[in-house]
């Protein structure tokens, strides 16, 4: 049994580390496919990389309904430490959470089944935050959309390999869609729902 | 009664996360209007709580402030909210666009271009674009959702109808990224241009109104317009009195009851970076013209 002394910390200084990390997440999604470095660290626990983890301490908390996949489901000490330090009530339904945290991007769940917003609350959607290898090498991808100035280039090992396709429904959907944050150990790159991704092949 | 009693940049935690979601969503979903739960603020509503919340929640102890009111770093709403994120904060603060990281700003775009490193946050009062149009926050949301516009062409024809132009000269309603229109904060038409395109993040606070809005970096920003009468920036036709600047916002100052009158920049900072580079108008202080007389004797 795991008692709350055995948790993993959170954040050291938690006004300025989650002031800290927020400013690298909304550079990342003003900034698409730039990829920003999360410095201020906090124990990781389970499947849970760094950067999720102070992504989860800046921005969860009693207000955000969370979905957790199963590889993070599975694990006791994550529940245990988000519950204990975000206090987020962890729900079974994907299309009412807030925040779903994917440790497994390959069992990755049909991206509608999370909440999309309304036409009238596009706002009300689920920001899907999915742990990947890397975000430095890897296959190539260009993305154009609002806060890229012409063309943005990506390198990236992502699991699904058609998350991005997956993604081109955000074009038909807007403003309704998905926004999704990729994280790689302390790396971090947003892919709102204004972004359209294409591979540049291998 | 140094040790203070407050958090870092007066918020709680919890409402900066709150207020920090918001932004994100709005980022997300340029110029639509994200509802969230605006607090009370040491300042009355009409005073900027909207723009101080948003740059509370984004403020870091590295950052250095700029607070503007109608272009000018030294009237009383910019001082004190300069002041009050000094004390509260304890960040830098500056004058300077150039050094500053992120600027808070009611009513103007600085003349100095911005860069990739600024985030700029606007005071906003109304943030609906249709709301004079349409009162029910039920219909203008609607509105929204279909980008059913219409009505706004009409407000902009009807200034033709009536004045041959289009008299909107403030809060000129803009199109982003070809979906949401948005009210751009009553800065003048002048700097509607300034926002398209920007390399600046652009963040929209409204404090009484409980909306968070954004312009992400490098967006298209449209200020509507028709055909056969485009959208044209306004000024003034005259020079600056104090640094001669031909291109940037005038304010009219009047200098006495028998009609008399001055047109001086309304960005402070640029006006007195060009007089301190040498540049002169024809009202200029007594050591500017000195120094152009000594040139001009040799």
């Amino acid at each position: 049994m795991t008692t709350i002394a055995e948790l993993p910390p959170g954040f050291a200084d938690k006004v300025l580390s989650a002031q800290s990390t927020f400013r690298s997440v909304m550079d990342a999604m003003a900034r698409p496919g730039s990829v920003q470095r999360i410095v201020p660290m906090a124990g990781t626990p389970g499947p849970m990389m760094r950067g999720t983890a102070a992504i989860a301490l800046t921005l969860f908390d009693h207000d955000t309904p969370l979905w957790l996949d199963a590889r993070m489901a599975e694990s006791s000490d994550v529940v245990k430490w988000l519950k204990f330090h975000t206090g987020a009530p962890v729900v079974r339904d994907c299309s009412i959470a807030s925040f779903a945290v994917i440790g497994d991007g390959a069992a990755l769940p049909p991206l509608d089944r999370f909440a999309l917003g309304t036409s009238e609350y596009p706002d009300r959607s689920t920001t899907v935050i999915v742990q990947v290898d890397s975000l430095v090498s890897g296959r190539g991808f260009e993305l154009r959309g609002p806060g890229i100035d012409g063309v943005a280039t990506l390198q990236a090992s992502v699991k699904p390999f058609d998350l991005f396709e997956r993604l081109h429904m955000n074009e038909a959907l807007f403003p309704r869609g998905i926004d999704v944050v990729l994280v790689a150990d302390d790396a971090v790159v947003a892919i709102p729902r204004t972004t359209r991704v294409v591979s540049k092949g291998s | 009664m140094n040790a203070p009693a407050y958090n870092f940049a007066y918020l709680d935690e919890q409402t900066k996360r709150m207020i920090r979601r918001a932004i994100l969503k709005a980022i997300a979903i340029p110029g639509y209007q994200v509802p969230f739960a605006s607090r009370e603020m040491p300042m009355p509503y009409g005073w900027g709580t909207g723009g101080v919340q948003v740059t509370a929640a984004i403020l870091g102890p590295q950052d250095v402030l700029k607070v503007i009111d109608q272009g000018s770093d030294d009237t009383t709403n910019a001082i004190s909210i300069r002041k009050f994120f000094a004390k509260t904060a304890g960040v830098a603060t500056t004058t300077a666009t150039d050094e500053a990281t992120v600027i808070q700003t009611r009513h103007r775009i600085p003349e100095t271009a911005l860069n990739e490193n600024q985030v700029l946050v606007y005071q906003v009062p109304i943030p609906e674009p249709l709301r004079f149009l349409e009162p029910r926050e039920t219909e203008t949301r609607r509105m929204h959702a279909l980008a059913e516009y219409g009505l706004m062409h009409v407000k902009l024809y009807e200034d033709i109808a009536r004045f041959g132009h289009i008299a909107t000269a403030y809060a000129y309603p803009v199109k982003v990224n070809a979906r949401y229109v948005m009210d751009p904060s009553p800065t003048p038409k002048f700097d509607n241009p300034k926002m398209d395109n920007s390399p600046a993040l652009q963040l929209f606070g409204a404090g009484r109104e409980k909306r968070i809005y954004a312009i992400p970096p490098y967006t298209q920003v449209v200020s509507l317009d028709f055909e056969d009468h485009p959208f044209e920036p306004y000024r003034f036709n005259a020079p600056c009195a104090l640094c001669g600047a031909e291109n940037s916002y005038l304010d009219e100052i009047i200098t006495d009851d028998k009609g008399g009158r001055m047109f001086v920049c309304s960005d402070t900072d640029y006006c007195e970076g060009r007089q301190a580079a040498g540049h002169h108008g024809s009202l200029s202080a007594a050591p500017y013209k000195e120094k152009a007389q000594e040139a001009s004797n040799g």
